[in-house]
Protein backbone atom coordinates (compact mmCIF):
# COMPACT_ATOMS: atom_id res chain seq x y z
CA UNK A 1 0.00 0.00 0.00
CA UNK A 2 1.22 3.54 -0.91
CA UNK A 3 -0.03 6.70 1.32
CA UNK A 4 1.21 10.33 0.53
CA UNK A 5 -0.07 12.80 3.31
CA UNK A 6 0.35 16.77 2.07
CA UNK A 7 3.08 15.83 -0.27
CA UNK A 8 4.94 18.92 -1.40
CA UNK A 9 8.36 19.52 -3.43
CA UNK A 10 9.48 22.98 -3.61
CA UNK A 11 12.62 23.61 -5.88
CA UNK A 12 13.92 27.02 -5.11
CA UNK A 13 10.43 28.58 -5.44
CA UNK A 14 9.26 25.96 -8.09
CA UNK A 15 6.07 24.42 -6.51
CA UNK A 16 6.68 20.83 -8.38
CA UNK A 17 4.18 19.03 -6.41
CA UNK A 18 1.49 20.80 -4.12
CA UNK A 19 -0.16 19.30 -0.95
CA UNK A 20 -0.58 15.91 -3.02
CA UNK A 21 -2.66 13.39 -0.39
CA UNK A 22 -3.84 9.78 -2.22
CA UNK A 23 -3.69 6.36 -0.88
CA UNK A 24 -3.55 3.07 -3.37
CA UNK A 25 -4.44 0.26 -1.91
CA UNK A 26 -3.13 -3.46 -2.46
CA UNK A 27 -5.13 -4.81 -6.03
CA UNK A 28 -5.52 -1.25 -7.20
CA UNK A 29 -3.17 -0.23 -11.05
CA UNK A 30 -3.13 3.44 -10.42
CA UNK A 31 -2.99 5.58 -13.87
CA UNK A 32 -0.63 8.56 -12.42
CA UNK A 33 -1.72 11.34 -15.74
CA UNK A 34 -0.78 14.78 -16.17
CA UNK A 35 1.24 17.01 -18.84
CA UNK A 36 4.44 17.25 -19.07
CA UNK A 37 6.14 19.11 -16.04
CA UNK A 38 2.72 18.77 -13.88
CA UNK A 39 4.77 16.89 -10.61
CA UNK A 40 4.66 12.87 -11.58
CA UNK A 41 8.16 12.41 -12.00
CA UNK A 42 8.85 14.03 -8.36
CA UNK A 43 6.30 12.68 -6.71
CA UNK A 44 7.38 8.95 -7.80
CA UNK A 45 10.98 9.71 -7.10
CA UNK A 46 9.97 11.44 -4.00
CA UNK A 47 7.83 8.13 -3.19
CA UNK A 48 11.49 5.82 -4.06
CA UNK A 49 13.27 7.58 -1.88
CA UNK A 50 15.60 9.62 -4.46
CA UNK A 51 14.62 13.22 -3.49
CA UNK A 52 13.06 14.79 -0.15
CA UNK A 53 9.81 16.09 0.39
CA UNK A 54 10.09 19.43 0.93
CA UNK A 55 6.94 19.02 3.57
CA UNK A 56 4.34 16.29 4.26
CA UNK A 57 5.31 12.55 3.84
CA UNK A 58 4.93 9.41 2.38
CA UNK A 59 4.71 5.80 3.41
CA UNK A 60 4.87 2.37 1.42
CA UNK A 61 3.38 -0.40 3.24
CA UNK A 62 3.32 1.32 6.44
CA UNK A 63 7.01 2.29 6.18
CA UNK A 64 7.50 5.76 6.38
CA UNK A 65 9.74 7.14 3.47
CA UNK A 66 11.64 9.81 5.58
CA UNK A 67 11.63 8.01 9.18
CA UNK A 68 12.34 4.06 7.59
CA UNK A 69 13.64 4.89 4.00
CA UNK A 70 15.48 1.50 3.79
CA UNK A 71 12.56 -0.75 4.35
CA UNK A 72 10.15 1.74 2.50
CA UNK A 73 12.22 0.75 -0.50
CA UNK A 74 13.59 -2.86 0.57
CA UNK A 75 9.44 -3.30 -0.37
CA UNK A 76 9.22 -0.90 -3.25
CA UNK A 77 10.45 -2.22 -7.08
CA UNK A 78 10.88 1.64 -8.53
CA UNK A 79 11.78 1.89 -12.68
CA UNK A 80 12.67 5.26 -13.01
CA UNK A 81 11.91 7.87 -15.70
CA UNK A 82 14.18 6.84 -18.78
CA UNK A 83 14.90 3.73 -17.24
CA UNK A 84 18.66 4.73 -16.23
CA UNK A 85 20.97 1.76 -16.34
CA UNK A 86 24.42 1.08 -16.06
CA UNK A 87 26.29 0.90 -19.49
CA UNK A 88 28.93 -1.05 -19.52
CA UNK A 89 27.46 -4.30 -17.69
CA UNK A 90 25.84 -6.95 -19.09
CA UNK A 91 22.42 -7.38 -18.68
CA UNK A 92 22.85 -11.18 -16.49
CA UNK A 93 25.86 -9.18 -14.67
CA UNK A 94 23.32 -5.98 -13.85
CA UNK A 95 20.68 -8.13 -12.69
CA UNK A 96 22.74 -10.14 -10.27
CA UNK A 97 24.26 -6.76 -8.58
CA UNK A 98 20.48 -5.98 -8.24
CA UNK A 99 19.67 -9.32 -6.60
CA UNK A 100 22.59 -9.05 -4.10
CA UNK A 101 21.60 -5.64 -2.92
CA UNK A 102 18.38 -6.99 -2.46
CA UNK A 103 19.87 -9.63 -0.78
CA UNK A 104 18.19 -12.30 -3.03
CA UNK A 105 19.68 -16.07 -1.97
CA UNK A 106 19.78 -19.78 -3.06
CA UNK A 107 17.06 -21.42 -4.42
CA UNK A 108 14.94 -18.24 -4.60
CA UNK A 109 17.58 -15.72 -6.15
CA UNK A 110 17.44 -18.28 -9.08
CA UNK A 111 13.61 -18.83 -9.51
CA UNK A 112 13.39 -15.28 -9.45
CA UNK A 113 16.11 -14.32 -11.63
CA UNK A 114 14.80 -16.98 -13.86
CA UNK A 115 11.68 -16.05 -13.95
CA UNK A 116 12.30 -12.02 -15.29
CA UNK A 117 14.30 -13.36 -17.50
CA UNK A 118 12.29 -15.10 -18.96
CA UNK A 119 9.30 -13.34 -18.44
CA UNK A 120 11.11 -10.12 -20.30
CA UNK A 121 12.84 -12.41 -22.64
CA UNK A 122 16.15 -11.41 -21.60
CA UNK A 123 17.91 -14.58 -22.73
CA UNK A 124 18.94 -13.75 -26.05
CA UNK A 125 20.80 -10.34 -24.72
CA UNK A 126 21.86 -11.59 -21.22
CA UNK A 127 25.75 -11.80 -22.03
CA UNK A 128 25.13 -8.45 -24.24
CA UNK A 129 26.38 -5.03 -22.43
CA UNK A 130 23.35 -2.58 -21.63
CA UNK A 131 24.95 0.20 -23.81
CA UNK A 132 24.20 -2.26 -26.88
CA UNK A 133 20.86 -2.65 -26.47
CA UNK A 134 18.11 -1.54 -28.09
CA UNK A 135 15.57 0.95 -26.48
CA UNK A 136 13.13 -1.56 -25.69
CA UNK A 137 15.29 -4.01 -24.46
CA UNK A 138 16.63 -1.69 -22.08
CA UNK A 139 13.60 -0.29 -20.74
CA UNK A 140 12.80 -4.34 -20.25
CA UNK A 141 16.16 -4.69 -18.49
CA UNK A 142 14.69 -1.51 -16.20
CA UNK A 143 11.30 -3.59 -15.55
CA UNK A 144 13.47 -6.81 -14.39
CA UNK A 145 15.27 -4.92 -11.84
CA UNK A 146 12.07 -3.40 -10.28
CA UNK A 147 10.22 -6.53 -9.95
CA UNK A 148 13.25 -9.23 -9.11
CA UNK A 149 13.04 -9.36 -5.68
CA UNK A 150 8.60 -9.20 -6.05
CA UNK A 151 7.93 -5.89 -4.07
CA UNK A 152 4.20 -5.74 -2.88
CA UNK A 153 4.53 -1.91 -4.20
CA UNK A 154 5.69 -1.10 -7.79
CA UNK A 155 6.13 2.24 -8.71
CA UNK A 156 6.91 2.62 -12.86
CA UNK A 157 8.04 5.74 -14.42
CA UNK A 158 6.58 5.35 -18.29
CA UNK A 159 6.96 1.88 -18.47
CA UNK A 160 5.95 1.63 -21.79
CA UNK A 161 7.72 4.57 -23.41
CA UNK A 162 9.36 4.03 -26.32
CA UNK A 163 8.50 0.46 -26.82
CA UNK A 164 6.95 -0.64 -29.79
CA UNK A 165 3.33 -1.58 -29.77
CA UNK A 166 4.10 -5.44 -29.34
CA UNK A 167 6.17 -4.86 -26.65
CA UNK A 168 3.67 -2.33 -25.20
CA UNK A 169 1.25 -4.99 -25.25
CA UNK A 170 3.48 -7.69 -23.47
CA UNK A 171 4.17 -4.73 -20.74
CA UNK A 172 0.48 -4.14 -20.10
CA UNK A 173 0.08 -8.25 -19.87
CA UNK A 174 2.86 -8.21 -17.43
CA UNK A 175 1.74 -6.05 -15.33
CA UNK A 176 -2.13 -7.00 -15.75
CA UNK A 177 -0.54 -10.76 -14.56
CA UNK A 178 1.31 -9.64 -11.21
CA UNK A 179 -1.36 -7.02 -10.20
CA UNK A 180 -3.58 -9.10 -8.19
CA UNK A 181 -1.51 -8.95 -5.11
CA UNK A 182 0.41 -5.97 -5.47
CA UNK A 183 -0.16 -1.98 -5.60
CA UNK A 184 1.33 -0.67 -8.52
CA UNK A 185 1.22 3.33 -9.80
CA UNK A 186 2.16 3.90 -12.98
CA UNK A 187 2.74 7.02 -15.10
CA UNK A 188 1.70 7.74 -18.35
CA UNK A 189 0.47 10.05 -20.81
CA UNK A 190 -1.06 7.42 -23.23
CA UNK A 191 -4.61 7.85 -22.36
CA UNK A 192 -5.76 4.36 -23.59
CA UNK A 193 -3.37 2.64 -21.80
CA UNK A 194 -5.49 3.79 -18.45
CA UNK A 195 -8.19 1.71 -20.13
CA UNK A 196 -5.59 -1.09 -20.50
CA UNK A 197 -4.36 -1.86 -17.37
CA UNK A 198 -5.86 1.06 -14.72
CA UNK A 199 -8.06 0.33 -12.19
CA UNK A 200 -8.36 3.68 -10.88
CA UNK A 201 -6.46 6.94 -12.52
CA UNK A 202 -5.44 10.42 -11.05
CA UNK A 203 -4.54 13.60 -13.23
CA UNK A 204 -2.27 15.79 -11.73
CA UNK A 205 -1.82 19.48 -12.80
CA UNK A 206 0.51 21.81 -11.86
CA UNK A 207 1.57 19.60 -8.70
CA UNK A 208 -1.94 19.22 -8.00
CA UNK A 209 -4.46 16.38 -7.70
CA UNK A 210 -7.30 17.60 -9.91
CA UNK A 211 -9.01 14.18 -10.51
CA UNK A 212 -9.40 10.49 -9.07
CA UNK A 213 -11.48 8.30 -9.74
CA UNK A 214 -12.05 5.12 -12.30
CA UNK A 215 -11.94 5.08 -15.22
CA UNK A 216 -15.38 4.89 -15.73
CA UNK A 217 -16.10 7.47 -13.58
CA UNK A 218 -13.79 9.92 -14.89
CA UNK A 219 -14.67 9.28 -18.42
CA UNK A 220 -18.73 10.18 -17.23
CA UNK A 221 -17.77 13.20 -16.70
CA UNK A 222 -17.35 14.75 -20.38
CA UNK A 223 -20.40 14.70 -22.24
CA UNK A 224 -18.32 12.93 -24.93
CA UNK A 225 -17.51 9.69 -22.63
CA UNK A 226 -13.91 10.27 -23.43
CA UNK A 227 -10.71 10.47 -21.03
CA UNK A 228 -8.89 12.89 -23.66
CA UNK A 229 -12.00 15.32 -23.05
CA UNK A 230 -11.83 14.97 -18.95
CA UNK A 231 -7.86 15.28 -19.80
CA UNK A 232 -7.93 18.07 -21.67
CA UNK A 233 -10.44 20.06 -19.07
CA UNK A 234 -8.82 19.70 -15.96
CA UNK A 235 -5.35 19.87 -16.80
CA UNK A 236 -5.68 23.09 -18.95
CA UNK B 1 29.33 -4.17 5.17
CA UNK B 2 27.90 -6.33 2.55
CA UNK B 3 26.08 -3.91 0.63
CA UNK B 4 29.58 -2.10 0.88
CA UNK B 5 31.21 -4.88 -0.47
CA UNK B 6 28.44 -5.71 -3.36
CA UNK B 7 28.98 -1.43 -4.41
CA UNK B 8 32.71 -2.07 -4.24
CA UNK B 9 32.66 -5.48 -6.51
CA UNK B 10 30.67 -4.01 -9.21
CA UNK B 11 32.23 -0.45 -8.91
CA UNK B 12 36.18 -1.99 -9.51
CA UNK B 13 34.67 -4.37 -12.34
CA UNK B 14 33.05 -0.86 -13.99
CA UNK B 15 36.96 0.39 -14.11
CA UNK B 16 38.08 -2.29 -16.10
CA UNK B 17 35.18 -2.22 -18.46
CA UNK B 18 36.35 0.77 -20.08
CA UNK B 19 39.92 1.39 -21.69
CA UNK B 20 40.36 4.05 -18.83
CA UNK B 21 41.67 1.93 -16.20
CA UNK B 22 44.12 0.57 -18.61
CA UNK B 23 45.35 3.97 -19.91
CA UNK B 24 46.04 5.41 -16.74
CA UNK B 25 47.71 2.21 -15.44
CA UNK B 26 50.26 2.36 -18.57
CA UNK B 27 50.48 6.27 -17.83
CA UNK B 28 51.26 6.07 -14.44
CA UNK B 29 53.47 2.83 -14.51
CA UNK B 30 55.19 4.73 -17.48
CA UNK B 31 55.89 7.91 -15.42
CA UNK B 32 56.75 6.16 -11.94
CA UNK B 33 59.66 4.48 -13.95
CA UNK B 34 60.75 7.78 -15.66
CA UNK B 35 60.69 9.88 -12.90
CA UNK B 36 62.81 6.96 -10.80
CA UNK B 37 65.40 5.96 -12.73
CA UNK B 38 65.66 9.27 -14.94
CA UNK B 39 64.94 12.52 -12.75
CA UNK B 40 65.37 10.75 -9.58
CA UNK B 41 68.38 8.94 -10.73
CA UNK B 42 67.70 5.93 -8.64
CA UNK B 43 70.85 4.46 -10.63
CA UNK B 44 73.62 7.38 -10.50
CA UNK B 45 73.05 8.22 -6.70
CA UNK B 46 74.18 4.67 -5.66
CA UNK B 47 71.77 4.35 -2.68
CA UNK B 48 69.96 0.91 -2.24
CA UNK B 49 66.34 2.85 -1.70
CA UNK B 50 63.33 3.86 -3.01
CA UNK B 51 63.64 7.36 -2.09
CA UNK B 52 63.83 9.01 -5.43
CA UNK B 53 60.50 6.83 -6.38
CA UNK B 54 58.23 7.93 -3.52
CA UNK B 55 59.82 11.63 -3.46
CA UNK B 56 57.80 11.46 -6.88
CA UNK B 57 54.94 9.62 -6.49
CA UNK B 58 52.51 12.85 -4.66
CA UNK B 59 53.09 14.99 -7.34
CA UNK B 60 51.96 12.19 -10.21
CA UNK B 61 49.19 11.37 -7.85
CA UNK B 62 48.17 15.04 -8.09
CA UNK B 63 46.99 14.13 -11.57
CA UNK B 64 45.95 10.99 -11.98
CA UNK B 65 44.53 10.46 -8.22
CA UNK B 66 41.28 13.04 -9.56
CA UNK B 67 41.24 11.38 -13.06
CA UNK B 68 40.39 8.46 -11.30
CA UNK B 69 37.94 9.75 -9.43
CA UNK B 70 36.52 11.82 -11.27
CA UNK B 71 33.89 9.68 -12.70
CA UNK B 72 32.70 8.44 -8.88
CA UNK B 73 29.82 10.49 -8.92
CA UNK B 74 29.74 12.79 -11.91
CA UNK B 75 29.01 10.55 -14.37
CA UNK B 76 26.41 8.62 -12.34
CA UNK B 77 24.56 11.65 -12.43
CA UNK B 78 25.18 12.22 -15.30
CA UNK B 79 24.25 9.38 -16.81
CA UNK B 80 21.25 9.23 -14.58
CA UNK B 81 21.96 5.78 -12.99
CA UNK B 82 22.73 7.37 -9.31
CA UNK B 83 18.96 7.47 -9.43
CA UNK B 84 18.77 3.43 -9.85
CA UNK B 85 21.70 3.02 -7.07
CA UNK B 86 20.05 5.52 -4.20
CA UNK B 87 16.40 4.03 -4.90
CA UNK B 88 18.06 0.32 -3.85
CA UNK B 89 17.86 -0.47 -0.12
CA UNK B 90 21.45 0.93 0.83
CA UNK B 91 22.53 4.28 2.81
CA UNK B 92 24.27 6.99 0.91
CA UNK B 93 27.45 6.49 3.52
CA UNK B 94 27.14 2.93 2.06
CA UNK B 95 27.66 4.18 -1.64
CA UNK B 96 30.43 6.51 -0.82
CA UNK B 97 32.31 4.10 0.85
CA UNK B 98 31.69 1.55 -1.51
CA UNK B 99 32.80 3.43 -4.49
CA UNK B 100 35.38 4.80 -2.60
CA UNK B 101 36.89 1.61 -1.46
CA UNK B 102 36.99 0.37 -5.30
CA UNK B 103 38.70 3.80 -6.66
CA UNK B 104 41.24 2.96 -3.74
CA UNK B 105 41.80 -0.88 -4.67
CA UNK B 106 41.97 0.07 -7.69
CA UNK B 107 44.91 2.69 -7.46
CA UNK B 108 46.23 0.04 -5.74
CA UNK B 109 46.67 -2.44 -7.79
CA UNK B 110 48.27 0.52 -9.98
CA UNK B 111 50.98 0.95 -7.07
CA UNK B 112 51.37 -2.93 -6.90
CA UNK B 113 52.26 -2.63 -10.65
CA UNK B 114 55.37 -0.76 -9.97
CA UNK B 115 56.86 -3.96 -8.16
CA UNK B 116 59.61 -4.23 -11.00
CA UNK B 117 61.44 -1.20 -9.49
CA UNK B 118 61.65 -2.70 -6.24
CA UNK B 119 62.53 -6.11 -7.83
CA UNK B 120 65.47 -3.95 -9.17
CA UNK B 121 66.76 -2.32 -6.34
CA UNK B 122 66.71 -5.83 -4.50
CA UNK B 123 69.05 -7.17 -7.62
CA UNK B 124 71.36 -4.12 -7.16
CA UNK B 125 71.57 -3.66 -3.59
CA UNK B 126 70.50 -5.03 -0.06
CA UNK B 127 67.84 -2.21 0.59
CA UNK B 128 66.13 -1.88 3.71
CA UNK B 129 62.50 -3.23 2.55
CA UNK B 130 60.76 -2.87 5.99
CA UNK B 131 61.14 0.92 5.25
CA UNK B 132 60.22 0.62 1.68
CA UNK B 133 57.11 -1.68 2.24
CA UNK B 134 56.02 1.79 5.18
CA UNK B 135 56.61 3.84 2.02
CA UNK B 136 54.53 1.86 0.39
CA UNK B 137 51.85 1.77 2.99
CA UNK B 138 52.13 5.75 3.59
CA UNK B 139 51.91 6.16 -0.87
CA UNK B 140 48.39 4.14 -0.19
CA UNK B 141 47.36 6.55 2.66
CA UNK B 142 48.25 9.62 0.60
CA UNK B 143 46.40 8.25 -2.57
CA UNK B 144 43.59 7.71 -0.44
CA UNK B 145 43.12 11.32 1.00
CA UNK B 146 43.70 12.61 -2.54
CA UNK B 147 40.67 10.25 -4.09
CA UNK B 148 38.17 11.21 -0.64
CA UNK B 149 38.81 14.44 -1.94
CA UNK B 150 37.55 13.75 -5.27
CA UNK B 151 35.15 11.60 -3.97
CA UNK B 152 34.12 15.12 -2.66
CA UNK B 153 34.89 17.06 -5.84
CA UNK B 154 33.22 14.94 -8.01
CA UNK B 155 29.94 14.53 -5.83
CA UNK B 156 29.48 18.47 -6.26
CA UNK B 157 29.12 18.43 -10.05
CA UNK B 158 27.96 16.04 -13.15
CA UNK B 159 30.90 17.86 -15.40
CA UNK B 160 34.13 15.40 -15.04
CA UNK B 161 36.09 17.79 -16.42
CA UNK B 162 35.29 20.08 -13.69
CA UNK B 163 35.35 17.55 -10.92
CA UNK B 164 38.97 16.92 -11.97
CA UNK B 165 40.31 20.13 -11.93
CA UNK B 166 38.63 21.26 -8.33
CA UNK B 167 40.59 18.01 -7.40
CA UNK B 168 43.65 19.01 -8.72
CA UNK B 169 43.12 22.02 -7.34
CA UNK B 170 42.55 20.85 -3.99
CA UNK B 171 45.04 18.20 -3.50
CA UNK B 172 47.77 20.86 -4.53
CA UNK B 173 46.95 23.11 -1.91
CA UNK B 174 46.73 19.98 0.81
CA UNK B 175 50.37 19.14 -0.83
CA UNK B 176 51.76 22.32 -0.52
CA UNK B 177 49.97 23.27 3.04
CA UNK B 178 53.44 23.88 4.79
CA UNK B 179 55.20 25.46 2.03
CA UNK B 180 55.77 29.34 1.64
CA UNK B 181 53.42 29.04 -1.23
CA UNK B 182 50.40 28.68 0.52
CA UNK B 183 51.27 29.96 4.31
CA UNK B 184 52.61 33.35 2.92
CA UNK B 185 49.38 33.63 1.70
CA UNK B 186 48.01 32.82 5.27
CA UNK B 187 51.33 34.49 7.11
CA UNK B 188 49.94 38.32 5.76
CA UNK B 189 46.72 38.41 8.06
CA UNK B 190 46.30 35.40 10.12
CA UNK B 191 47.42 34.49 13.15
CA UNK B 192 50.44 32.14 14.00
CA UNK B 193 48.47 29.90 15.14
CA UNK B 194 45.88 29.69 12.62
CA UNK B 195 49.50 29.64 9.77
CA UNK B 196 50.63 26.26 11.99
CA UNK B 197 47.44 24.79 11.50
CA UNK B 198 46.93 25.49 8.30
CA UNK B 199 51.22 24.10 7.89
CA UNK B 200 50.20 20.60 9.69
CA UNK B 201 47.77 19.77 7.19
CA UNK B 202 50.65 19.65 4.55
CA UNK B 203 50.51 16.25 2.65
CA UNK B 204 53.91 16.46 1.83
CA UNK B 205 55.23 17.44 5.88
CA UNK B 206 53.23 14.05 6.52
CA UNK B 207 54.69 11.94 3.76
CA UNK B 208 58.18 12.94 4.60
CA UNK B 209 58.87 10.89 7.69
CA UNK B 210 57.19 7.89 6.00
CA UNK B 211 59.74 7.93 2.75
CA UNK B 212 62.28 7.82 5.36
CA UNK B 213 60.85 4.49 6.36
CA UNK B 214 59.21 6.18 9.58
CA UNK B 215 55.39 4.95 9.75
CA UNK B 216 54.71 7.28 12.86
CA UNK B 217 50.59 6.06 13.79
CA UNK B 218 49.79 10.31 14.19
CA UNK B 219 50.95 10.53 10.01
CA UNK B 220 48.87 7.42 9.71
CA UNK B 221 46.38 9.02 11.61
CA UNK B 222 46.29 12.61 10.01
CA UNK B 223 45.67 10.89 6.80
CA UNK B 224 42.59 8.75 7.89
CA UNK B 225 41.60 11.68 9.38
CA UNK B 226 41.66 13.92 6.03
CA UNK B 227 39.77 10.39 4.07
CA UNK B 228 36.81 10.43 6.35
CA UNK B 229 36.48 14.14 6.50
CA UNK B 230 35.72 14.51 2.75
CA UNK B 231 34.22 11.22 2.46
CA UNK B 232 31.84 12.62 5.01
CA UNK B 233 31.48 15.90 3.12
CA UNK B 234 30.42 13.59 0.27
CA UNK B 235 28.29 12.15 1.88
CA UNK B 236 26.73 15.50 3.03
CA UNK B 237 26.29 17.23 -0.58
CA UNK B 238 24.92 14.28 -1.96
CA UNK B 239 22.46 14.34 0.69
CA UNK B 240 21.64 17.92 0.36
CA UNK B 241 21.40 17.27 -3.77
CA UNK B 242 18.20 14.95 -3.01
CA UNK B 243 16.51 17.78 -0.88
CA UNK B 244 17.17 20.72 -3.03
Amino acid sequence: MIKTQNLTKNYDGLLAVDDLTFTVEPGEVLGFLGPNGAGKSTTMRMLAGFITPTSGTGSICGHDISADPLAAKAALGYLPEGAPHYGEMTVGGFLDFIADLRRLEGAHRKTRLDYVIGRLQLEPVIAQTIETLSKGFKRRVGLAQAIVHDPKVLILDEPTDGLDPLQKHEVRTLIGEIAREKTIVISTHILEEVDAVCTRAIIVARGKLVADGTPEALKARAPSGRLEDVFRAVAA
Amino acid sequence: MKTVRIILRRELASYFATPLAYVVIVIFLLLANLFAFFFGALYERGQADLTPFFTFLPWLYLFLIPAVSMRLWAEERRNGSIELLLTQPITLWQAVLGKFLAAWAFVGIALALTFPIWLTINYLGDPDNGAILAAYLGSLFIAGGFLAVGSFTSSITRNQLIAFLIAVLLCFLLLMAGYPVVTDFFQRWAPQWLVDGVASLSFLAHFENIIKGVLDLRDVLYYALVTIFFLLASTVVLDHRKSK
